[in-house]
This record gives structure tokens, C-alpha cells and sequence, in this order.
């Protein structure tokens, strides 16, 4: 009994305590709050625009309007497509957590299927962009990353920076990184220009360009960061931060060393 | 004598022979430098320079300055097949295909960037201890020369690799040399060649940047130094030092080993910088196409507050008799840091006007002991700060969850109101500094040691401070604002009554000062406890 | 000078140096020998960090998949720089001699006598140039200084051509194609859907390159929304097509490409400076420095059905210059 008491006595025995209990926490908080994946059957189509039809009315028809007419708040979705659907509800972004400036990307609310089932009873209001399917996202095969990269900075650089970072636009509106991004979601932003973002037409940036742009976007993505730590490849603000931090302060603290008398 | 002696005896009279060196190596080799930390930022500077020059040497044996188009057959794959200049294709080849390439031109562009902070830190402390005083007024005068020609050698170095964000930044700058009114057009037409890009602009800024500017460098550097060596440096007040002596330490052996050691770990720190931190990464700018923009397209850090100052200019333009006058370009471009710079390097003159002060100074100001002076450099320091704040705008936008229509407003406003807010704030926590020197020297330090009297009272026990200590709070001067007359003897107002009033006003401001501590009070006092 | 008067105020005194203080390595041996030990050290690890260098230099391959190469070198090099100065620096602050020396700062002012003796010389000088008593030669030699000071300005001239009009003129004319960039494909109005956004140049004939010069001119952004969406006089509404309008994407401002479209917004932002143009009433400037808005391109179709410029910009292109508007 003395040694425990001795133990609890230890000068690390708060801290330990205190990184034992955070953990406990921040697991239990984990596990109570996992999304449920549950195993969709197989289903028709019917009945998968009727459950994407139930999704709807309960998690989108407040804002969207019951027949996703649209309201003051929310824009009209007939003739979006399955694959502006796909992109907002598959990236997160709706529904919207705040009605602030714009959509952020989050974590997805709805699995796969329900996704998928919203998508298809979208679609089913009028014709739109589909969901682009596996064999037309082959980017590996039929792009190329030199003309990736051109048409990334001549199209998309503007709002994305050069490395795809991310951008501001105007009154707190800004373009999101798109590094970390799903290629098919990649893809569906070019076709369906969410909120800001303009509309990639397939005739003045071909099915095959944005291929291109996408598995440009993939090799920055996995590019080794070449010269060191890239600092957010921001530009020069960041790198001037640098110099005025780490850069004067190491070498003013050796100045100080310096000139100071030895013991 | 050793055999070492004896073969160093011989070289040294060689030389001595044919130059009469002996004399003025003995006397230099003794020369006494001051010790202080804030000292060395001078020299920070002067490694930079020479570390520019040899990593920049090394860079031109590869760079090719052309602007002619050429296909990319490098290494780098996301760039093959891409046409792009010749100078960029160069830089790429120095990043992928030389080894130690990419390191050489990280530790040039971090460097430069250290230049610049050098000098602007070095500039503060020359500014705020007030070392620019007679007789080193040229000195001051070519440092704001290095200040200025530094920062167009940056943006010139930059520039030379031709990608897009330095391409932008060109063509920023024609759009400043183009708005010069009656010359402009023809200004730029001849210094691109014709029209923008051309192929005349990397070639010849080049030899700006490697011949002309680095030349013009190295003379002002020298003349610089050479004037800080035959004047000696000046010094911090203290015990033992005076208007009439240097106290510090000599150059052989202490100094030439401090400031030898400093150069390597300053190297050292540049390399370190090169080696981890990844600078202006160009192969993912990709080659500088006009139809071609980058979000967060910004300046160096240097160049930075220009930006800021061209944001936030109001869209003025004026159209007389058919001609164009952009005010919102020349204003923030031309005209505003014409005046800052022309104020910067006139500064030890209007201060001596100010005060009428014509003597020598080799001591040292504490900032607090020249209130006026410091505030005066806390206001410039604001407003820069703003703008270049603003330069930055879009990004920290981004990353704070502000709005760039915020920030270009907060900038807008915060440029005039600040800056006078500044100085005013600054100048009185400068004579409250002062207050507790005085309270300090007379009343002695406190120990947080209670004593109870005999009569019940508690009394905090005041050490006095050490005589060294109450030296260094008083030796400093305060000089007596000027009264300069307005009317003549027979009373008839002066042609230069105005100019006087002024300066009677301005040195009046100067002046202000919490009166020193004396020996006198000092008695005064202890006669009371 | 002071703020003595006519009393008798006692300023407090300079004490002087104070005494030397002797550093641990000056009178303990074990302390100077430790301290030497030290920079020895110090020496030793720079050694290590050249080697560190050319082992990086010889048998790092400099492309792969980590960016090993570089950094092994450039810590290399930091290492062996940054210990041989921590060495030398050690050493002169543990070993080499501090005693405070005092030197004596000497009057930079010359004595009268030779300050004297100097005016005497330049005006001796001067007098036997015979300038002053000899006017034609001042003249004629002020009037051969200024006229051969003038010629490395006239040797410039060939840095350029003279601008001319070139400034105010594109390679748009009426009926020319506008393509894409990259791609040079020619658009038709249906290939572009409601809040789409196009990079167009014009279509230059077989053979004539393009260069960037061009570019930087003739850059122009197509932008589809629908037409009831336009506030647009009538003149500038015959300029558009099917709600597809057409602006110079070279900033009025300082010539940055202006390519940031919000669809919600129907704003352009040009990142440079942050000049909002709004679409809707012709790329008017509604917030930033930029003066003029964007010059709008008037667009058509041709016979078989792909859009073309219906006649040249009415204004020049990019950034403002002294005779922009004769």
C-alpha cells in the first residue's frame, strides 16, 4: 500500500493521470460516434429513387423546398444531375452544417448507398450531369501530366493557386484546396460548378483534359516535397514568415551568445 | 625563433617592402570593437552578401538568361514536352540535373531574403540608438542606398527564373513603368524590347543583377565599412565610456574569431534553411504564360508592403485633355515610397534641424531616452507593417476566416489611424520608461522584502542600485529645446520667422522628457529616510 | 545642454570601468582544458558533417521518391559550417583574452593650419588651370562635356521600337474566330451550359505562331449566364450572344489574367489586387484599386455557327498608359 500511495505521489502522476483520462475520452467519443454502415441490398431502381425520395424529404426538402423546387435559401435542384449530387452530399458539403458563405467540405453525413440513392432520385426530376463512371475516369491511362499541369494553371490556378491549395474569393467565399480529393468528385466540380465555381463545359475542356487535369492534381498530390518542408506551398508569405521567425531569431539568439561574456 | 616565425617573418617583410604594410596592419590589427549583441546585425548583412555572391557564382554557371522558347527534356515529368523559355528550363536543369543545384538555389533565395531582414533589422537598430548622428550621417545615407538597391536586386533575382509568379510580378512592374505619364509607354517599349514579355527582359536583367547592381554593392559595402572602421563604432553608454573612447575588445585575435565564427554559423544557417525549407518552388509555378494567374500570388516579403499599398489605393484615374493620369498605380507605386525613401535617407538631417544639435555623438541613445525619435520610428514601422499585412491579405484571408473586402478596409483605415496612434502610445511608454529610471536612481530598487518598524509602519526595503547602474540611467544627455528669436533685436519680424517657429515647435516635441535623475535629489532624499 | 541652470546641481558620476571579472577558464585549468575539449569537439562534428556532404553528393540519386538527396547535402553543409563558427566562436569566448581595452577616439576635424593649406591648393589649382580668366574655354568646354554627355542616351534609342499604336491594337478583328486556349478549337454558343466559363484567343491563320506577346493581349474569357440576368444598355446587350458575353482577361488594372469567375456572384476577381468587376453591367469595377472595368469584346456568330468577334475592342487592352484614350 506504501508504494501506491508513493506512486500517486509522483511528480509525472498528474500529467500520466491526465493524458490517460484524454485518451479515454477521445476513444469512447470515437467509437459512440461512427457512422453505422450498414449493407444496402440489392434493389431496383424504383425502389432506390423512392428511398432516395424518403432521404430527400427528411434530410433536404427544408431547404430544398418538398419537390426540390428550391426556396430563398437553397437553389432549385431539377436539372443539377446525379452528379452535383454526388459531389455535394458525397464531399460533405451538404447538408450544410451553417448558412454561412459557402458549403465546406466535412464528412460525409449519408454512406455510399444513400448517396447514391439521393443521386438517382435527383436525376430523376430532369435530365443532368451522371455521375461519371469508372471507365471515363481512367485518368492514369488516358491522361497526361504535362497538359495536366497547363491546363490546371491556365483554368484552375486562378482560384486554386499553383498547387492546388486553395484560393479566397470574394466576401469570405473561397476556393477549397483540392488536394485529398476523390477524382470522380474532381470530376463531377468540373461538370456541375458547384456554388461559385464556374461550369466546365466537356466541349471547351474535353472529357480527355479533365483527365488530365485530375492526374495532375494526383501527382502533386503524391509528389515528394522536393527542397524540404513546403511550407503550405503558399508562395512567399510563408516563406517570408520564416525568415522572420525561425530565420532572424536563430540567428540573432547566436548574435546574443555571441557578445555575451563567458562564465 | 621557430622555423614558423621565421618563414612568416620573411613573407610579412616581403610585403612590407613593397607596400609599407607593417605600419597600418599593427595599428588595424588592434583596433578595438565594442561588444554588443545588436552590433553584429551589420554583419549579418554583409555574410548574406558574400554568401549571394558565391552561391550566386555557382548558380550562373548553369542559368542560361534567354527568353527563347525551348521544349523541357529534364527529369522533372510533370513539366515534359511543355514549352517554356530557355532561362526557365536552365533553372529547372540547376534544381533536377545538378547535384546540389536545388540546394545552391534554395540558399541563394533564403539568403536574399536574410539580406533584406538584415538590413531592415540593422536599420533599426542604427535608427533607434540614434547612431546615424554626426559624423555618420553618409553612412546612414548609404545604408538607405543598400536598403533600396537590395530590395530591386531581390525582385531582379527572383524574376530571372521566368515562372509565373515572378513572370506576374514583371509584368506588374511594366504596368507601373507603362503608367508613367508622357514616358511611359516608350520607357517600357525600351525596356522589354517592345512589347510585353519580348525577349529582351531576362537578358538584360540579368546583367543587372549579376554585374551592375553586385558592383555598385561592393562599393557602397566597402566605402560603408570602410567609414564604420576609420570612425570607429560607436558604443552603448555605460561605466568607463565616453564621447572620446571606444571600449571593447581588438580584432586580433578576439574579434577576427567572433566575427569569422559568426560568418560560418551564419552560412551554416543558410545552408540549414536550404537543406529543409523548400523556397520558390518554380516547377510548380510553371513557365510565366500572361493568360496564366495563380491564386495568392504575392511578392517577396520585401516587396511585400508595395503590394499592399497598390491594394488599398482608391481606384483613382483622371483623364486630362485626353490623357491618362493613373493616380491608383503612381500613388502606391511611385510617389509614396519615393517620399518614404527620400524621408528615410534625409532623416539625420531633419532630426538635426529639429534640434539644432550640430555636435558629434559616438555614445549611443536608449531608445526611451529619445521618445520623439522612437516614436517617430514606431509610426513608420506601423505603417509598413500595415501594408505589407495587406500584401498578404488573400492568404491570411483564407486562413483566418476573414474576407479580403475586410481586410482591404481594415487596411485602408488602419494605414492612416495607426500610425499616429503608434507614435502617440509610443512616445509616452518611452517617458514612462523614463519614470522608472528616475524612481529607480532615487529611490533604489525594490526587493519585495517587508520590514516592520518599531512603530508598527511596514516598509519594502529599496536596495540602491549599483553606482555602474545609476550611471547608465542618467549619463544620458537632454537637450534643451532651441528658442530660436522670431523678431530681430529692434523687434521687426525675421524673413525666417516661420522656418524658426517651426523648428522652435518641432524641437520642443523633441524634447520632451521626464527630467534625469541628479546627485543632488539623490542626497535630497537620503536625508528624508 | 543639460538641464543644469544657475543652481548648483551635481550630476551622478561616471564610476569608471568596472573591475575585470575572470571567466572560470581563466583561472581554473580543468575549466579551460574542458572548454578546449569542447571546441575540439565542435571541429570534430563539422568534420563528420563534410563527410555527411559527399557521401549525400556522391551516392544519393538526386530524383526519387524522398526528397534524401538535397537534404543530405544541405544538412552536410550546414553541420560543417555551423560547428566550425560554434568552434571558432567558443573558443574566443572561453579562451582567447577578454580584457576590456580602451582606445582613444581622435577629432576627425583637421587642424586649421591645414584645413587652410587645403583651400590654398585647390585654389592655387584653379587659378593656374586659368579657367576663370579664360571664358571661352569654360564655355566652349561646358558646351563639349553636355553635348558628349548626351550620346549614351541617343545609344540607347535601339533598346526598343517606339510604341506607335501598338499598345491599342489586338489581333481581334471582325469576324475572328475565338478558340480555346490550349486547343485552338473553335467554340459553337451550345458548347457552353449556363454559368460556364470559357479561355478563348482568337484563331490565328495557318502559320503564324502565337506568341506570349499575343497572349498578353489577346487573352479574352467567354462567360455564359442567362440573358435576363445581363443590366446592360442596349449597345453593350448587342455585344453579347444568347447570354454569352466576352471580356479582355488582361486586368485594366496592371494586367494580371482575370480569370476568377464566381457563378453565384457573377463577379471577376483578379487576384493581383483583389479589383472585383461585376459581369452583369459590363465587368464594372465594384470594389479594389482598378480604375476602368475590363473592355468588353462584342461576339457573333458566322455562317456555320461558331462564335466570332464582331469587330475589334472599341478601347485598348490592359493596363492604362499617358495616351491610352487618344
Amino acid at each position: 500500500m506504501k508504494r501506491l500511495s508513493r506512486l500517486r505521489r509522483h511528480r509525472a502522476a498528474g500529467p500520466l493521470l491526465l493524458i490517460f483520462a484524454l485518451f479515454t475520452i477521445g476513444t469512447t467519443f470515437q467509437v459512440a460516434s461512427a457512422v453505422n454502415q450498414e449493407k444496402a441490398d440489392v434493389q431496383s431502381r424504383s425502389a432506390v429513387i423512392e428511398e432516395g425520395k424518403q432521404l430527400f424529404l427528411k434530410g433536404c426538402s427544408s431547404c430544398h423546398g418538398l419537390n426540390a423546387e428550391g426556396q430563398d435559401i437553397a437553389p432549385s435542384l431539377i436539372g443539377v444531375g446525379a452528379a452535383s449530387v454526388d459531389f455535394q452530399v458525397g464531399t460533405g458539403r451538404m447538408p450544410m452544417a451553417d448558412m454561412s458563405q459557402q458549403a465546406m467540405r466535412k464528412p460525409p453525413v449519408y454512406s455510399p448507398d444513400e448517396v447514391h440513392a439521393l443521386a438517382t432520385y435527383v436525376a430523376s426530376l430532369a435530365p443532368g450531369p451522371a455521375v461519371p463512371g469508372d471507365e471515363l475516369l481512367n485518368y492514369e491511362r488516358d491522361g497526361s501530366v504535362a497538359e495536366g499541369g497547363q491546363l490546371f494553371r491556365t483554368n484552375c490556378a486562378m482560384c486554386h493557386n499553383f498547387a492546388g491549395q486553395g484560393g479566397a474569393l470574394t466576401q469570405g467565399k473561397y476556393a477549397p484546396t483540392v488536394m485529398g480529393v476523390e477524382p470522380k468528385h474532381i470530376y463531377e466540380a468540373m461538370i456541375t460548378g458547384p456554388q461559385a465555381m464556374p461550369v466546365f463545359s466537356d466541349k471547351t475542356l474535353t472529357p480527355e483534359e479533365k483527365l488530365s487535369i485530375i492526374k495532375w492534381i494526383k501527382s502533386a498530390e503524391t509528389e515528394p516535397q522536393l527542397g524540404g518542408v513546403a511550407l503550405g506551398r503558399l508562395g512567399p508569405v510563408t516563406e517570408g514568415l520564416l525568415v522572420w521567425t525561425l530565420g532572424i531569431g536563430l540567428l540573432i539568439g547566436v548574435a546574443v551568445w555571441l557578445a555575451a561574456k563567458a562564465r | 625563433m621557430t622555423a614558423r616565425e621565421r618563414v612568416a617573418g620573411n613573407v610579412a617583410g616581403y610585403v612590407d617592402d613593397r607596400t609599407g604594410a607593417a605600419k597600418w596592419m599593427k595599428k588595424n590589427l588592434q583596433k578595438v570593437f565594442p561588444d554588443h549583441w545588436s552590433f553584429l546585425l551589420g554583419e549579418i548583412c554583409l555574410y548574406s552578401f558574400i554568401i549571394l555572391l558565391l552561391s550566386g557564382t555557382f548558380l550562373t554557371f548553369w542559368f542560361d538568361p534567354s527568353m527563347r522558347e525551348v521544349v523541357y527534356e529534364g527529369s522533372y515529368e510533370p513539366l515534359q514536352g511543355v514549352k517554356m523559355s530557355a532561362a526557365y528550363a536552365s533553372a529547372l536543369e540547376i534544381s533536377f540535373e545538378v547535384r546540389g543545384g536545388l540546394l545552391m538555389r534554395q540558399i541563394h533565395h533564403w539568403a536574399a531574403l536574410i539580406f533584406m531582414v538584415g538590413i531592415v533589422v540593422h536599420l533599426m537598430r542604427v535608427y533607434f540608438t540614434g547612431a546615424f548622428r554626426k559624423p555618420r550621417e553618409f553612412n546612414w545615407i548609404i545604408g538607405v542606398g543598400l536598403l533600396t538597391l537590395g530590395i530591386v536586386e531581390g525582385f531582379l533575382g527572383y524574376s530571372l527564373p521566368d515562372d509565373l509568379l515572378s513572370g506576374t510580378g514583371i509584368r506588374i512592374a511594366e504596368a507601373i513603368i507603362q503608367a508613367i505619364p508622357v514616358v511611359g509607354s516608350y520607357l517600357s517599349y525600351f525596356a522589354f524590347g517592345g512589347a510585353f514579355p519580348g525577349l529582351a527582359f531576362i537578358p538584360r536583367i540579368y546583367i543587372v543583377h549579376v554585374l551592375i547592381l553586385p558592383g555598385i554593392f561592393l562599393a557602397l559595402i566597402t566605402v560603408h565599412l570602410m567609414l564604420v572602421w576609420y570612425q570607429k563604432h560607436t558604443q552603448f553608454p555605460g561605466p568607463g565610456r565616453t564621447e572620446k573612447n571606444v571600449v571593447g575588445y581588438p580584432l586580433m585575435p578576439v574579434y577576427m574569431a567572433k566575427a569569422g565564427g559568426f560568418f560560418f554559423i551564419f552560412f551554416g544557417v543558410t545552408a540549414f534553411l536550404g537543406a529543409v525549407a523548400s523556397i520558390n518552388p518554380i516547377w510548380l509555378y510553371g513557365p510565366y504564360n500572361p493568360g496564366q494567374i495563380s491564386a495568392g500570388s504575392q511578392l517577396d516579403w520585401y516587396m511585400g508592403w508595395l503590394d499592399g499599398l497598390v491594394r488599398m489605393a482608391p481606384p483613382l484615374e483622371t483623364y486630362l485633355f485626353g490623357y491618362t493620369i493613373s493616380w491608383n498605380i503612381l500613388i502606391p507605386g511611385l510617389i509614396l515610397p519615393g517620399i518614404m525613401f527620400t524621408g528615410l535617407a534625409l532623416y539625420p538631417f531633419i532630426e538635426s534641424w529639429m534640434t539644432g544639435d550640430k555636435r558629434e555623438h559616438h555614445l549611443l541613445d536608449r531608445p526611451r531616452n529619445a521618445p520623439n525619435r522612437t516614436a517617430i520610428g514606431a509610426m513608420a514601422l506601423t505603417f509598413t507593417l500595415v501594408s505589407l499585412i495587406n500584401g498578404g491579405n488573400d492568404i491570411i484571408a483564407t486562413h483566418f476566416d476573414l474576407t479580403i473586402n475586410q481586410m482591404m478596409w481594415f487596411a485602408r483605415i488602419g494605414i492612416i489611424v495607426l500610425p499616429p496612434l503608434a507614435f502617440i502610445i509610443t512616445k509616452r511608454i518611452c517617458l514612462s520608461l523614463q519614470r522608472a529610471d528616475r524612481e529607480l536612481v532615487l529611490h533604489g530598487r525594490e526587493t519585495g522584502r517587508l520590514v516592520r518598524m518599531p512603530n508598527g509602519e511596514f516598509v519594502e526595503v529599496h536596495e540602491p542600485i549599483s553606482p555602474e547602474k545609476a550611471w547608465l540611467l542618467t549619463s544620458h544627455e537632454q537637450i534643451a529645446p532651441l528658442e530660436l528669436p522670431e523678431v530681430d533685436e529692434a523687434g521687426v519680424r525675421r524673413p525666417a520667422a516661420l522656418r524658426n517657429k517651426i523648428r522652435n515647435r518641432l524641437s520642443r516635441a523633441h524634447a520632451v522628457a521626464v527630467p534625469k535623475a541628479t546627485e543632488t535629489e539623490r542626497r535630497e532624499l537620503e536625508g528624508h529616510h | 545642454m543639460s538641464n543644469s541652470d544657475s543652481r548648483d546641481i551635481e550630476l551622478i558620476k561616471d564610476p569608471g570601468l568596472p573591475a575585470h571579472v575572470h571567466r572560470r577558464t581563466d583561472t581554473d585549468p580543468v575549466a579551460a582544458k574542458r572548454a578546449e575539449r569542447q571546441v575540439a569537439i565542435l571541429f570534430g562534428l563539422s568534420t563528420l558533417g563534410t563527410l555527411l556532404l559527399i557521401y549525400s553528393f556522391i551516392f544519393i540519386p538526386i530524383m526519387g521518391d524522398t526528397n534524401l538527396h538535397q537534404f543530405g547535402v544541405g544538412m552536410g553543409m550546414a553541420i560543417a559550417l555551423f560547428c566550425i563558427g560554434a568552434g571558432a566562436i567558443h573558443w574566443a569566448k572561453t579562451l582567447m583574452p577578454d580584457d576590456e581595452v580602451v582606445a582613444h577616439r581622435h577629432e576627425f576635424r583637421s587642424d586649421e593650419q591645414d584645413r587652410d593649406d587645403f583651400v590654398k591648393t585647390v585654389k592655387e589649382g584653379a587659378a593656374s588651370a586659368g579657367l576663370g580668366r579664360r571664358p571661352l574655354i569654360k564655355r566652349t568646354l561646358g558646351a563639349a562635356l553636355g553635348l558628349s554627355g548626351l550620346t549614351p542616351l541617343l545609344l540607347l534609342r535601339d533598346l526598343g521600337p517606339l510604341p506607335g499604336d501598338d499598345l491599342k491594337k489586338t489581333n481581334w478583328k471582325a469576324g475572328t474566330r475565338l478558340v480555346t486556349d490550349p486547343g485552338d478549337r473553335p467554340i459553337r454558343p451550345e458548347d457552353l451550359e449556363i454559368g460556364a466559363v470559357a479561355q478563348t484567343q482568337p484563331e490565328f491563320p495557318e502559320g503564324k505562331e502565337r506568341h506570349l506577346e499575343d497572349i498578353a493581349k489577346d487573352a479574352v474569357l467567354l462567360i455564359r449566364m442567362r440573358p435576363e440576368e445581363f443590366n446592360l444598355d442596349s449597345e453593350r446587350l448587342s455585344w453579347t450572344h444568347e447570354g454569352i458575353i466576352a471580356f479582355s482577361k488582361i486586368c485594366s488594372h496592371m494586367g494580371c489574367a482575370v480569370a476568377l469567375y464566381e457563378q453565384t456572384t457573377k463577379h471577376l476577381l483578379c487576384p493581383c489586387h483583389q479589383s472585383t468587376f461585376d459581369v452583369t453591367r459590363a465587368a464594372k469595377v465594384i470594389f479594389g484599386p482598378a480604375a476602368r472595368p475590363l473592355p468588353q469584346l462584342a461576339i457573333t456568330v458566322d455562317e456555320e455557327g461558331f462564335l466570332i468577334a464582331q469587330a475589334p475592342f472599341t478601347e485598348p487592352v490592359g493596363p492604362s498608359f499617358w495616351g491610352r484614350l487618344t
